[in-house]
């Protein structure tokens, strides 16, 4: 079994937000890249379900020569070897057709990414690239169970879950409950460096839209304090001054 | 231009995140002189799709196959899809639900149509169309401005508003061929809480973190949100703990909300959590400690120990009510 796991390249969540050349720019200036935490939980997922020599794991980035930390991390936490597919990410429609080439060309049996980018969250990569490839693909899941031919999975709705099973090739984004993220020991750390990476490069497709601007949300007012032996008072604030109840 | 809205349901029912898309799809609709077409996929009753017209869809399409009862988003892309050919429509507008997050990219990368998840406003035509939507987890908005000619929004649920703009809804049925190979993903089960409100699409949500000291007391924020009618919601350790399901889970990591009141009690305040919920509209924080981060954010705060204050906001509220 080979599983393709789609790794992006996110700014650590401690960061603070924010922007230059008028807005129009992620400053990345001090800002710590890290795993997308949610590819930890589908990378952790796949090589789960290779453990025994059941299979082998390829970890994909597309990014430029600076996200090679990351790669190195999705090593390091027990990818076989990684690929990195050398151009700046320019939307989710363009990094998923880099995925879907790859994949193509090198027939993977299962491809897993997280759920959502913590960066655009956009949840577009995985369909699109079941899209590209037309195969099915099963966006949230929160569980993944495979017997060598079918996989199980369980999906989040709104106020519960919905069970589908597969058969054939498939793209699931993965959420929390899939898998306990795995940590790297000092065996995978080592070991990462040597691991094959190896560098492709991007095929073209057109531009369908891109982000113009970034805006910071409004700062609030001043929080308005209501005294604990008057909590009853904050029913009466919500109701007629804040209108909410 | 004719803008397509997809109305997703639950169990043959729609719930008020689709009558939201359908008032903003018509919205758009108006603004750009055009007319407004609803698809509807699976077993809903005719009065159900005649509700839509109250928000201003004027043609309902009704593809109400056996064969397309379960949300199977390969082959509902399809329909999507066909139905926006057969319509000449090249808007097309859906919620950012679960199963939307999960169709929207489809139906793009059918159309190569650009998309725009996580909607939070109206396109701006301004000398072209862009669309604003949030990034980085709620720290900040991204304005996307699309040159395609096709173009998919998927809208966030609680930021436009449901608007009333009745119009005689004409309810036709399609029936597009659907093809073996788009229905490979079987639905073998659903499970659906139907008496809790689901989060992602709550007006108003109570929440709450380790303050509480474990899962067994949690039954006075139960008791709190049943009396407002908000939905749960809980800090990561919470729910690693596993004293509150994974579902509940907020923030940077869980699921980003914007409620038009999200109450924290006994939560921090961290980074990573205000990054989920600082969209909310009116944010109230109880926490017993006057320097937890999560006052600097709030609306309204208490200071003091939610195991005496949240009985007295409870006792409060049922006096409210009676
Ligand atoms: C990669 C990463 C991702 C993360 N993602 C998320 C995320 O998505 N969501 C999230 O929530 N966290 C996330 N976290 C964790 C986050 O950093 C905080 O650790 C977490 O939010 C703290 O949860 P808490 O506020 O419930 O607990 P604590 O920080 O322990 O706070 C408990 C609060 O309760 C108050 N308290 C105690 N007793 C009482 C009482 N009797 N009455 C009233 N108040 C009381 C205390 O004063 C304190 O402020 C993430 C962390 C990392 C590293
Ligand atoms: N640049 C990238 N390289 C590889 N995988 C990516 C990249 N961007 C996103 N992904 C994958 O797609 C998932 C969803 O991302 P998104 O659609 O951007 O929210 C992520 O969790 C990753 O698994």
């Amino acid at each position: 079994m080979k599983i393709l796991v789609c790794i992006s390249n996110v700014p650590d969540t401690t960061t603070k937000i924010t922007f230059t050349n008028d807005n129009t720019q992620f400053n990345t200036a001090g800002v710590q890249f890290i795993v997308n935490p949610y590819d930890e939980i589908a990378l952790s997922k796949a090589i789960e379900l290779c453990e025994g020599g059941k299979g082998t794991v390829t970890a994909i980035n597309v990014g430029e020569a600076a996200t090679e930390p990351t790669i190195r991390k999705a090593l390091a936490i027990g990818a076989d070897d990684a690929v990195r597919v050398n151009a700046a990410p320019r939307d989710a429609y363009f990094t998923a057709f880099q995925i879907a080439e790859y994949a193509k060309a090198n027939d993977f049996d299962m491809i897993l990414c997280g759920r959502e980018s913590i960066d655009y969250n956009g949840s577009q990569v995985a369909a699109m690239v079941g899209e590209f490839l037309e195969i099915p693909s099963i966006s949230i899941i929160k569980k993944l169970d495979f017997d060598g031919t079918t996989a199980t999975i369980e999906r989040e709705i709104e106020g519960g879950k919905e069970v589908v099973t597969v058969t054939g090739k498939f793209v699931a984004s993965c959420a929390e409950g899939t898998a306990e993220a795995k940590i790297p020991n000092m065996r995978g750390i080592m070991s990462a460096r040597t691991k094959p990476l190896t560098v492709v490069e991007a095929v073209a497709i057109e531009e369908l839209g891109k982000v113009t601007k970034f805006e910071t949300p409004a700062p609030r007012g001043a929080v308005k304090l209501v005294a604990a032996e008057s909590a009853e008072d904050l029913i009466g604030l919500l109701h007629s001054e804040a209108k909410v109840i | 231009m004719s803008v397509l809205v997809y109305v997703e349901q639950a169990d043959g029912k729609f719930k008020k995140s689709v009558f939201e898309a359908v008032s903003y799809a018509k919205a758009i609709a108006d603004n750009q002189n055009t007319s407004l077409t609803a698809v509807s996929i699976g077993n809903v009753a005719e009065a159900d799709l005649k509700e839509l017209g109250k928000y201003g869809a004027a043609k309902v399409l009704n593809v109400a196959t056996d064969q397309l009862k379960n949300f199977v988003n390969q082959a509902y892309a399809a329909v999507i899809a066909e139905a926006a050919t057969k319509e000449s429509a090249n808007l097309i507008i859906l919620s950012n639900s679960f199963s939307g997050k999960g169709l929207a990219p489809r139906i793009a990368v059918k159309l190569k149509a650009g998309l725009v998840d996580g909607a939070v406003e109206m396109p701006n035509f301004d000398g072209g169309f862009s669309v604003k939507k949030t990034a980085f987890s709620g720290k900040a908005f991204a304005v996307t401005t699309l040159t395609s000619e096709n173009k998919v929004i998927a809208l966030n649920p609680n930021a436009f508003g449901v608007k009333e703009n009745a119009v005689d809804a004409t309810i036709e049925n399609f029936n597009p061929e659907v093809k073996a190979t788009d229905l490979t993903a079987i639905v073998k089960e659903i499970v659906r809480a139907t008496n809790k409100i689901s989060l992602p699409d709550a007006e108003l949500v109570v929440s709450a973190g380790r303050g509480l000291k474990g899962p067994e007391n949690w039954g006075m924020i139960e008791e709190l949100a049943e009396l407002l009618g908000a939905a749960t919601a809980c800090s990561k350790p919470v729910s690693d703990a596993d004293w509150r399901p994974h579902s509940e889970h907020v923030g940077q990591t869980g699921i980003a909300i914007s409620p038009n009141l999200y109450i924290a009690i006994g939560i921090s305040g961290a980074i990573q959590h205000l990054a989920g919920v600082s969209s909310s509209k009116v944010i109230v924080v109880i926490n017993k400690d006057p320097e937890a981060p999560f006052f600097k954010v709030a609306d309204y705060g208490i200071v003091g120990d939610a195991f005496e204050v949240v009985p007295k906001i409870i006792a409060a509220l049922k006096a409210h009510k009676a």
